[in-house]
């Protein structure tokens, strides 16, 4: 339970701090008159979508957390058998950062208003995960093809259910990316400054998207390969 | 008073960047509508029907308990799915959905002089989908084997064995239809928590939002934290009854056979379940207690008392919620340092739970109470609810729970916290929020005999269930057997309680008349009919019209509770009314 408990106090600490900022102090009934949020910005600067995607990351975050809570609490049982891990996984895990990295050239080159680099880069992202789930079936098929099948045991079934999820999501990733995509196709050079907006904050809305799958696979990884395991055993004997 | 205004002059149009999506045929209109105000009709009306469901089901299970083999369909494997489905429809499909996507999606906006939600075709989407597992659950009654009856905690490795009813298929129309439940709760919960952060009028601070809009907020943000847990529950268990894994089967024999699962663990799938399930009756308080704090407030004209309190109160139980989940697992058995420290923090929880219950009082104390039926059943509300929480303590107790909890003690606890009180408040708010929606009042008569009957009736039903539990009666029995311990009085009592358990389902028919009845015939009510403060009281026409606020959002100045103001004119004054000018 160790993750989703972390999980949970980043959470916290982000409310405390957002809520540290709503004047929770003030005493309304005595303020009459109109008073501004923080700095008094009205209509509020941040786009929604932003927001929106932060609040639905949290979710998709507790997903993660209790999916990984629920592994390491059950590989801490005594009869624990694991599975060999499939060498693809490390190239997967390449490509996974790769597409991030090119996400994050995209949101670059935006900025810079560089479209054919926001193409470029966007196409690169979009075919590095493709490889990426690619990547992932032929493990399951060499994990299968090797006799470790789902209902044999908890670790197969583990490791079939969190990769699958996390497959998923990169999947549903990959339907904002194609539309964001299109539209960068769409002759952004021409278009009035709004429509430009709306791509950047498209493509940055993809890239945290993506930084975000990159860091649960990462820690997944981990797990799948027990690093986490063997860094909490040592902490544990460090401090006993 | 402080002035805050800094002289500066308000801009007059200053309408947000609201994009209106506008319907353009009746099909979009009503049907598949982006609107928040009619999705929040539609999650109402499909709540409340999925709720007479499950106000049937609790006849039958008290008809088979008051007057055994009267209801000759009725057998043990029934009354098992019976229980569950009541269980689950309750907490889930009826309380959270109507708290949350009905009164958050209607009051939201309004509320917080919003135009509509932030991501409009995602909130239909969601009252869709919502739809769907609704529709989904509702299968189960009809394919073989009928629904689950593996009880609404749906422990494993029962839930899923070939001796629990609705193990064919009922309990894989359960999963799913959790799952979806979940993922359309998302779409809704996103759009609240964004609304709040991003859609509010000009003026409207969050130390002023009302308190009801507090509370749908806080329940929503955990439930979107606490779902998650459930989801990963429920997509484990599907696969354990469809592909044969093993997440949370343990090796089992099974009538002389040994099953194909193995090395999984049901205390797993305990802790997914609690992670979500505390949480989530406060997910379903805490709605109740915003809305009670504003009927309480209007109806007895005085300002909230000690609205900051309430503030940090419900923020405070948000946060602590999260931490007491191993306090349902006494049982199960842990460790017994853990114990105490979870009794500790469940303890803990009372002290905001209470500050609350102060506040309320101390809002009543010296008002101008108007007995309004809202304010009958906010007041019907805070006395069921001290009683429950009572109880609660001493459920909270280690040492008392363990041979209580398997007792009719724990099923009267608990429908007086998270049955009857919260019920209490959706009708005070029904009632409350009706002349917005329709133009009209709900009939003031039948309202009256609608509470009385309630509110008396629920303490027939459960206050004699707390001495069956202590006589040892235990929950989940579909009959008493041979039980040596149980005198015979407990019978004449059963059949006491079903009698007034069926009174009280009647007087919900009535209720459900007025609902049709009034929106013709009811008084008209004119737009704020309770002289109330807060905005969704001055919309320039009611029902509000698609976009809720003409050509100009409003603008805000005040708190929400500005009741019998000294030296005002009226005994109210709207959140939107200017500071009078100073004189010098
Ligand atoms: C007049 C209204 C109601 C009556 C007469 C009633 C009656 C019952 C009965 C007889 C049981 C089964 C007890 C047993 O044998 O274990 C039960 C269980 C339950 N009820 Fe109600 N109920 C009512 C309203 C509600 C409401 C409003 C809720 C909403 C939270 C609710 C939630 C539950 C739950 C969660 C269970 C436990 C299911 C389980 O054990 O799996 N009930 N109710
Ligand atoms: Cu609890």
């Amino acid at each position: 339970m160790g993750i989703i408990v972390i999980f949970m106090v980043l959470i916290a600490a982000v409310a405390f701090w957002w809520l540290s900022r709503q004047r929770l102090t003030a005493k309304p009934w005595l303020e009459v008159g109109i008073i501004g949020d923080v700095g008094g910005r009205w209509p509020p600067t941040l786009p929604k979508a932003k927001i929106g995607l932060g609040v639905f990351l949290a979710v998709a975050g507790s997903l993660f957390a209790l999916l990984v809570s629920a592994y390491s609490m059950r590989m801490a049982m005594v009869d624990w058998r694991t599975l060999p891990v499939p060498a693809v996984l490390w190239l997967n895990t390449i490509l996974l950062i790769l597409a991030s990295v090119a996400l994050q050239t995209a949101v670059a080159a935006g900025r810079r208003d560089d479209f054919g680099g926001v193409r470029s880069s966007l196409l690169v992202a979009y075919a590095s995960s493709l490889a990426f789930l690619f990547g992932q079936v032929l493990a399951w098929g060499e994990l299968v093809a090797a006799g470790y099948f789902a209902a044999d045991n908890p670790a197969n079934a583990f490791f079939y259910l969190i990769t699958a999820i996390h497959g998923a999501h990169v999947l549903g990733g990959l339907v904002a990316l194609i539309r964001t995509t299109a539209r960068a196709f769409d002759g952004p050079e021409t278009s009035p400054p709004r429509t430009i907006g709306e791509l950047r904050l498209g493509v940055e809305l993809c890239a945290i998207y993506w930084h975000f799958l990159l860091l649960v696979w990462l820690v997944l990884f981990s797990f799948l390969m027990h690093w986490a395991n063997d860094l909490v055993s040592f902490c544990r004997a460090a401090l006993t | 008073m402080v002035d805050v205004t800094h002289g500066v002059a308000v801009p007059v149009a200053e309408v947000g960047d609201v994009e209106l999506y506008h319907p353009r045929s009746w099909v979009t209109k009503y049907v598949f509508s982006q609107d928040a105000k009619v999705i929040a009709i539609q999650y109402s009306l499909t709540a409340l029907s999925i709720g007479l469901v499950a106000l049937v089901l609790s006849w039958l299970m008290r008809m088979q308990l008051g007057f055994p083999g009267l209801l000759s369909f009725i057998n043990a494997d029934r009354y098992y799915q019976f229980v569950t489905m009541h269980g689950m429809i309750m907490v889930i499909y009826l309380l959270t959905a109507l708290f949350l996507g009905g009164f958050g999606n209607y009051l939201i906006p309004l509320m917080l002089g919003a135009r509509d939600m932030v991501f409009p075709y995602v909130n239909m989407l969601s009252y869709w989908i919502y739809l769907l597992a609704v529709l989904v659950l509702v299968a189960g009654f009809f394919v073989p084997g009928g629904p689950t009856g593996a009880g609404w905690t749906l422990y494993p490795p029962q839930a899923i064995l070939a001796n629990t009813p609705g193990q064919q298929w009922g309990i894989i129309l359960m999963l799913v239809s959790l799952m979806l439940f979940i993922i359309g709760f998302t779409m809704g919960g996103l759009n609240y928590v964004v609304t709040v952060l991003q859609g509010r009028a000009r003026g409207m601070t969050m130390m002023r939002m009302p308190l009801t809009v507090w509370g749908i907020f806080t329940a929503t943000v955990m439930a979107l934290l606490a779902f998650p847990a459930l989801f990963v529950g429920s997509v484990m268990m599907l696969l354990d009854r469809v592909l044969g894994t093993s997440f949370f089967m343990p090796s089992i024999v099974l009538m002389g056979e040994q099953l194909k699962y193995g090395g999984g663990s049901p205390i797993l799938f305990q802790h997914l379940f609690w992670f979500f399930g505390h949480p989530e009756v406060y997910i379903v308080a805490l709605p109740a207690f915003g809305i009670v704090s504003d009927l309480i407030s209007t109806h007895a004209r005085k300002n909230i008392f000690g609205y900051r309190m309430m503030v940090w109160a419900i923020v405070a139980i948000g946060a602590l919620s999260f931490v007491v989940w191993a306090h349902h697992m006494y049982v199960s058995g842990m460790n017994p340092g853990f114990g105490f420290f979870f009794a500790t923090t469940t303890l803990i929880i009372a002290i905001p739970t209470a500050i609350k219950v102060y506040n309320w009082v101390l809002t009543l104390w010296r008002g101008d109470i108007h007995f309004t039926v809202p304010m009958l059943f906010a007041l019907g509300f805070i006395v069921t609810f001290v009683n429950g929480g009572l109880t609660g303590l001493f459920l909270g107790n280690v040492v008392v729970d363990v041979p209580l909890s398997r007792t009719m003690f724990v099923v009267a606890h608990f429908h007086m916290v998270m049955g009857i009180a919260p019920i209490m408040v959706i009708f005070g708010a029904i009632y409350h929020w009706y002349p917005k929606l329709t133009g009209r009042m709900l009939d003031d008569t039948l309202g009256k005999l609608h509470f009385w009957v309630t509110f008396v009736g629920a303490y027939a039903i459960f206050f004699p269930m707390h001495y069956l539990g202590l006589l040892g009666v235990p929950r989940r029995y579909y009959e008493m057997g041979e039980t040596a311990f149980v005198p015979p009085s407990a019978h004449t009592l059963n059949e006491f309680i079903t009698i007034a358990a069926l009174i009280v389902g009647a007087a919900q028919l009535a209720f459900v008349f007025n609902l049709f009845w009034s929106l013709r015939h009811g008084r008209p009510s004119g737009g704020n009919p309770w002289r109330a403060t807060t905005l969704e009281w001055q919309t320039p026409e009611t029902p509000p019209t698609h976009g809720n606020w003409g050509k100009e959002l409003p603008v805000v100045y005040r708190w929400a509770y500005d009741y019998s103001v000294p030296g005002a004119a009226e005994d109210f004054l709207p959140q939107n009314q200017p500071p009078m000018p100073r004189t010098p």
